[in-house]
């Protein structure tokens, strides 16, 4: 003990110097939202890389449940395609340039890392700015239902701050009647399959089995199947909040879209200061 | 440490501080070398500061600077890496007994010695000011070579306030 007294005390400078240095490190890495979003975030080309490689096993073994999606997706595109085919083409008289009118445009990408049990989830897809991916957009699952928003981008990878993130908001209506709410997750509830739709007013009449659908408002197409309502509950003022059972599963999310608002930033430049509601 | 000491040097830090503050954090040549010139400050405390004393006044200092440069924590560490080297360099190049001057300034030291002990202090303080600034390796030439001129810069002006307040010491 002595000896190690004698020991500490001798070379006291150098011990010194590793606990203020720590103690400098840590502040600097706390404090500066560049450097830890360097150093934490999965955006980080290490992390990133290392998770694309342990995700070519997981994705060997979800085959089955990605081709399940795939078919049911294909299913349903062709159903609108036969939809598209029964219209007679003669008949039509009027010349609507869609293409520059679409608004919006989809971008696949592939999921690397997702999580369901925490309280902040956070998913990391593989595209990045390369792919024209920015932040604040977007995201759908690819069969019915919404993912999230994007929160950082880098060259190659992206990472999503989904629904199941007590930050994310996403501006929803009930379907029938257009009643405006908030969906949001992680108020006492960590359940990856559901959600709260809080702020409807009391008024409207809302059954068990209603379907939520999106508003249309930041960044969402608007009409989105999001999930169905399972439970009302009256929270005493003049706003009521419904739990929704949640279309996708976001523990076998496997590919996502990211929407692309062609007005994204003409919307952005004339409400500068919406921030909550996405 | 009497309290003279003390005071003088209170003084010199709120001094070398507003000036840095004030004058120097809007001064640099195209963005690559920029003058720090509030290390003098811990450059010249007393031979007698006990090494926990040092570092504790090395860290408020940094975290003085940064809070003003809103980099918190980058000048911190920098200023706790300076104080090692100045331990480290004192106690290799002087014998502890044999010193008879109460601080390791131009004028009791001499150039020779100053000039080793401020390159190397200052070299250290700039290459983990910079790299922690920068946080990465990839740009590693581009950060050297700011840290580089910016030690230059910054010799420059700590050679010059010693230099001016020395002469007019022994005058």
């Amino acid at each position: 003990m002595r000896n190690l007294w004698i020991f500490l005390s001798r070379y006291n400078a150098f011990f010194f110097f590793i606990i203020f240095f720590t103690v400098g490190i840590i502040l600097t890495i706390r404090n500066n939202v560049y450097q830890r979003s360097v150093t934490f975030s999965s955006t980080n080309e290490v992390v990133g890389t290392a998770y694309k490689r342990l995700n070519v096993i997981k994705r060997y073994l979800n085959l089955v449940q990605v081709n399940d999606s795939l078919a049911a997706e294909n299913a349903a595109l062709k159903t609108q395609l036969l939809a598209i085919a029964s219209i007679d083409s003669t008949q039509i008289t009027k010349i609507r340039d869609t293409i520059s009118h679409q608004q919006y445009t989809l971008i696949s990408a592939k999921v690397f890392k997702n999580s369901v049990t925490l309280t902040n989830n956070i998913i990391t897809i593989n595209k990045g700015i390369k792919d024209g991916i920015m932040k604040d957009m977007a995201v759908i699952s690819p069969i019915r239902g919404v993912v999230g928003f994007v929160q950082n981008v880098s060259e190659n990878f992206a990472t999503i701050r989904p629904l199941l993130n007590q930050e994310t908001a996403i501006s929803v209506v009930l379907k029938k009647d257009n009643a405006f709410g908030s969906l949001v997750w992680g108020d006492d509830n960590f359940d990856y399959r559901k959600a709260q739709v809080k702020e409807i007013p009391n008024h409207y009449k809302v059954k068990v089995g209603d379907t939520i659908v999106t508003s249309g408002f930041g960044g969402f197409p608007k009409g989105i199947e999001v999930g169905r309502v399972t439970n009302t509950i009256s929270t005493g003022d003049s706003f009521m909040t419904l739990e929704v059972a949640l279309f996708n599963n976001f523990s076998t999310l496997q590919m996502v879209y990211v929407v692309k608002d062609k007005f994204a930033e003409e919307i952005k430049s004339i409400q500068p200061e919406v921030k909550n509601e996405q | 440490m009497n309290s003279r000491v003390v005071i003088i040097n209170i003084f010199r830090w709120i001094v070398l501080l507003f000036i840095q503050i004030f004058l120097l954090r809007n001064m640099a040549f195209y963005n690559l070398s920029t003058p720090f010139i509030y290390v003098l400050f811990i450059l010249v405390l007393p031979f007698s500061t006990p090494n926990l004393l040092l570092y504790i006044i090395a860290f408020i200092t940094g975290l003085t600077l940064d809070t003003f440069y809103d980099t918190l924590g980058v000048h911190t560490t920098a200023c706790v890496a300076l104080a090692f080297v100045r331990i480290l360099f004192i106690s290799v190049s002087l014998n502890r007994e044999a010193i008879d001057e109460p601080e390791p300034s131009l004028g009791n030291m001499g150039f020779r010695w100053f000039s080793l002990y401020a390159v190397l202090c200052i070299f250290a303080h700039h290459i983990v000011l910079f790299f922690l600034e920068a946080f990465k390796f990839t740009s590693i030439t581009y950060t050297l070579g700011r840290a580089l001129l910016s030690v230059v810069f910054t010799l420059f002006t700590v050679l010059l306030v010693e230099f001016i307040f020395h002469n007019r010491k022994s005058a």
